[in-house]
């Protein structure tokens, strides 16, 4: 009895459709994002997220408009990250329907742009995205530091100093991604995912390097994570959301069945 | 005549997601509005409201809407309050330095900690946040939603589990009131437009509700 842990299926957007591929057998039209958030909704995710990748400023327009289709039909929490930038930005995709917003390498270059939005909005909407690589050496003690621009360019921040500093700074939840994982589905960085989450109080949300179930629920038993994202093992309909809420179930894992 | 239902916008927060909600289970006709008369005219009213209640109360105060809201009670007609539009009805919060509110539930707003605990000593995070099962009171905006249907929360504060009023209870750390409701009157902490199957339908109870126990 108590709060569920989340299970996050997360889409890639640009330009109003989903890229790296959907693949349900028998939906209609795999890149309509209110489509496949539609589908989740019903397989029980606890949550939908969404990563805009759209480069340009029309494209913008087009996310604004899918949310607004989403959040007419879709009656769960939806986050959209990716080229949040301005206080503008963010009410716009409130205003268009999502709970939260998530706020990544505006947060590096301005860490008072969360302090803003946080002030304005409140910090239930602010999710801080946390791009972290590890950059010690084998033996030494682990250490990850920020990349922003995909994980290319390195900023020198280290990364649980940066959760406790976004977490000051009015955040209301981190979405943390080992770049070192990320796509290679071999699990979570454990460590980094423990790490950050003993290190703030605020809920974290595990991402980056999901290939199996046993993946998600060591998000959570070991990673000490609060939520887990995830994005090709629900697309490619290796496993549903409900397959792995009962992997989770079994293991002793608070889950929204 | 259509009903109506008017969801009262004092620029909280964003209010798409009630009024889609609503217009998923119901055919009323739904005002997003900040105008009193609209508000009055309604056959339900939706209170809603998110961020910081210092905030939120100092926007109901200068629009007059704590006195509205109390017209509207005493009217007899349904009113709902959704999560700090459920805490604005206690008569304080410890939120933004001390908030005072309005009242129409007696009780404080208190925060959960900075450093939140299980009874078993395991740390929990604050805000409050993500699907949390809810222990129903009798009450008719709960049919055909089972017992300990979990709900969406987002909060870091919370109404005392104390009084004849709590119609929900919820627990993290502390057991909580999740729902509060005297007469006409019925108030939630969750989200219930984000609440999926059980959040829907308590929507549909609420927009076929008659204001009585």
């Amino acid at each position: 009895m108590g709060l569920a842990k989340r299970i996050i299926p997360c889409l890639d957007v640009d330009n109003g459709r989903v890229v790296k591929g959907v693949q349900f057998v028998d939906i209609r039209d795999a890149g309509d994002p209110v489509e496949i958030a539609k589908r989740y909704n019903e397989a029980g995710a606890d949550e939908i997220t969404f990563l805009d990748i759209t480069a340009s400023h029309e494209g913008r327009d087009t996310t604004v408009h899918t949310v607004e289709r989403i959040a007419s039909e879709v009656f769960i929490p939806l986050t959209v990250g990716g080229g949040i930038r301005t206080v503008e930005d963010i009410r716009n995709m409130l205003n268009a329907g999502a709970d939260k917003v998530g706020i990544n390498s505006a947060a590096v270059h301005n860490p008072d742009f969360v302090k803003a939005a946080s002030d304005r909005f409140g910090a239930q909407c602010i999710v801080v995205a946390i791009d972290a690589k590890q950059v010690s050496a084998e033996g030494e003690p682990k250490r990850w530091e920020i990349f922003t621009h995909g994980g290319r360019k390195p900023t020198g921040i280290d990364a649980v100093e940066w959760a406790k500093k976004m977490c000051a700074n009015g955040a209301g939840e981190i979405l943390l991604t080992s770049m070192d994982r990320d796509g290679t589905k071999n699990g979570f960085d454990l460590e980094l995912t423990r790490a950050i989450s003993d290190a703030v109080p605020i809920p974290v949300i595990a991402s980056g390097g999901v290939g199996s179930l046993q993946h998600l629920a060591d998000g959570v038993t070991e990673g000490r994570a609060d939520a887990v994202l995830a994005a090709s093992i629900f697309h490619f309909g290796e496993y549903t959301v409900g397959e792995a809420k009962e992997f989770m179930a079994e293991r002793g894992i608070e889950v929204r069945l | 005549m259509t009903e109506s239902v008017a969801v009262i916008d004092y620029g909280m927060g964003n209010l798409h997601s009630v009024a889609s909600a609503l217009g998923k289970v119901c055919n009323h006709k739904i005002h997003v509005t900040s105008d009193p008369a609209v508000v009055a005219a309604a056959d339900r009213v939706i209170f809603p409201g998110v961020g910081a209640i210092g905030d939120c109360m100092g926007e109901i105060r200068r629009l007059g809407f704590d006195a509205l809201l109390r017209e509207q009670v005493a009217s007899g007609k349904p009113v709902l309050g959704i999560c700090v539009g459920m805490q604005a009805l206690l008569t304080h919060s410890q939120e933004s330095g001390g908030t005072e509110c309005i009242d129409l539930f007696p009780g404080e707003v208190k925060f959960f900690g900075h450093d939140h605990k299980s009874p078993e000593g395991e740390p929990l995070k604050v805000p409050h946040m993500g699907w949390n099962q809810v222990e129903q009171v009798d009450h008719p905006l709960w049919a055909d939603i089972p017992q300990n249907s979990r709900f969406y929360f987002v909060h870091s504060f919370y109404v005392e589990d104390t009084g004849s009023e709590v119609t929900g209870r919820c627990e993290y750390g502390v057991r909580f009131a999740a729902a509060l409701g005297r007469n006409n009157l019925f108030a939630v902490q969750f989200h219930p437009e984000k609440s999926h199957t059980a959040g829907l339908q308590l929507l549909h109870n609420f927009v076929r509700w008659n204001g009585q126990r």
